[in-house]
């Protein structure tokens, strides 16, 4: 590999995407087998001190599961976090360019992306996967951060052109999404706190895999919990397995004890 | 017609070396070394924005001394390198030791066959890690490269540094004793260099993926006062 020196006039900038095509190399590839693995169901809510995020980590192909434990919330940098529903193989590829992508700006130019700057990066990343979305792949991210400067939690959706849109409290997206969205609508308040936010997001994927198929839900013969994160302005945070665990075996005593009912106060 | 004039080849490097030599000198000068937690590199530099000291990748800093944008050019190129390496193989196959060679071969290259060499000396620190220990890789504007496991110094007066240093390191020392180390070192005996002269960042095992940390003037002032 030789220096990537540049002529001042042929220079990419802090772009890593075209960095890397001036060798050559596709960011997104090209290539799958046509019944790929899609992964599901993601949420983000706002709470108090910023946002949260969670996944489950069910990712089917067809009908069939193809992986138990898939990790779909990524820190996209310290302060905000990206998740993924679609197309595995190539929203994992998008979510590791894009994590090349931040920290590559910040290192040439020395300071930090904007959030929305970090949200249209990651919707120009969308639009450039539009051709493969055409032929079914399509990949759609959710995406959320601290603002530093505005000093909140914010949360940006896309679709599958590279259209962007900002949440004000909350979204879910995948095939579980709408199930997981409704339990949040009925549940959301302002200033939640961090645990009430995870509280909800547990109770949220519950509900989408209790009602899709293609979302997993917790898996206690194997341990296997949905990821949980949220970021702050400490950055981003991973809630720790054995919490979401506990919250989930909560969750599932009380609806034991209704008979399997949510009970009326979503608790 | 007139006769081009002859220039032995002595004299040609000779001259270039000594072009080199002459704007480093210009500039401040520049101490790395390790200590307990990992590599501190400390500078002296007025400005907070035009940094001598960079993150390259995970847990390789970059430092140059000289002239800004020639080695800003070699710092920008080394962060591409790094990061087209992490995202095409994997993030451990990151190494200094092939960026301290890529940016010889450029600067020995520059050095030999353009009008004017690079008026710059750049040091690439690797934090160690399984398969490598630390290292500080020192890159001289002829491309001469020379690998040091404990401390470096770059700069015009790098000699003199180098033997203020000598004396006082020791390889297990704390970040505050290292840093007071440096900055005396860069001082000599007749100034003193306080927070705003200085720039500082480590590489640092207790920082996570990214272990680059620049220190602020608050810390720096903490570190050098503390006894």
């Amino acid at each position: 590999m030789a220096l990537p020196l540049f002529k001042p006039q042929l220079d990419p900038g802090p772009d890593f995407a075209s960095l890397l095509a001036t060798r050559g190399i596709q960011g997104i590839s090209e290539n799958a087998a046509t019944m790929s693995p899609h992964g599901t169901t993601v949420l983000a809510i706002r709470y108090r001190d910023g946002v949260l995020m969670a996944g489950d980590r069910r990712a089917t192909a067809g009908h069939a599961i193809e992986h138990r434990a898939m990790e779909k919330v990524f820190a996209a940098d310290r302060y905000s976090a990206v998740a993924i529903s679609g197309s595995a193989g190539m929203a994992l590829e998008m979510v590791k360019l894009f994590q090349v992508q931040l920290e590559h700006y910040e290192k040439v130019e020395g300071v930090t992306l904007s959030l929305e700057g970090k949200a249209n990066q990651l919707a120009q990343m969308v639009r450039t996967h539009l051709p493969m979305a055409m032929q079914g792949f399509i990949v759609v991210p959710l995406f959320c951060g601290f603002d530093l400067a505005k000093n909140t939690g914010r949360i940006f959706t896309y679709d599958p052109t590279g259209g962007h849109y900002e949440e004000t409290d909350f979204q879910a997206t995948g095939s579980g999404g709408r199930d997981a969205r409704t339990t949040i609508k009925l549940g959301y308040r302002d200033n939640l706190d961090v645990d009430e936010a995870v509280e909800l997001a547990v109770l949220a994927l519950y509900e989408a895999a209790d009602a899709d198929s293609a979302t997993g839900g917790p898996d206690m013969v194997r341990g296997i919990y949905p990821l949980v994160a949220c970021v702050s302005n400490q950055g981003y945070q991973r809630i720790d397995d054995a919490e979401v665990a506990r919250r989930f075996e909560e969750a599932i005593e009380r609806r034991r004890e209704l008979g399997g009912a949510a009970g009326g106060s979503l608790r | 017609m007139s006769m081009p004039y002859y220039v032995a080849p002595e004299q040609i490097m000779k001259d270039r070396a000594e072009y080199a030599q002459k704007g480093i000198a210009r500039g401040r000068s520049l101490i790395a070394a390790i200590y307990n937690q990992g590599v501190v590199l400390v500078a002296e530099n007025p400005s907070k924005t035009l940094h001598k000291i960079s993150e390259i990748y995970d847990r390789i800093a970059f430092a140059g001394v000289g002239k800004f944008n020639e080695y800003d050019q070699l710092r920008v190129a080394g962060v591409r390198h790094a990061d087209l390496k992490g995202f095409q193989f994997s993030r451990s196959d990151v190494d200094a030791r092939s960026l301290a060679n890529l940016y010889a071969q450029y600067l020995g290259n520059v050095f030999t066959h353009e009008m004017k060499p690079l008026e710059v000396e750049i040091l690439v620190a690797e934090l160690a890690n399984e398969q490598r220990p630390t290292q500080l890789f020192h890159v001289a504007y002829e491309g001469t490269i020379t690998d040091e496991g404990e401390w470096a110094v770059l700069g015009g007066e790098a000699e003199t540094i180098r033997q203020n240093f000598a004396g006082r390191f020791d390889a297990s020392w704390e970040l505050d004793a290292a840093v007071k180390a440096c900055v005396a070192a860069l001082a000599g005996t007749e100034r003193t260099l306080g927070p705003e002269d200085l720039e500082a960042a480590m590489l640092s095992e207790g920082n996570g993926r990214r272990t680059f940390e620049r220190l602020d003037d608050a810390t720096i002032a903490t570190l050098l006062g503390a006894s």
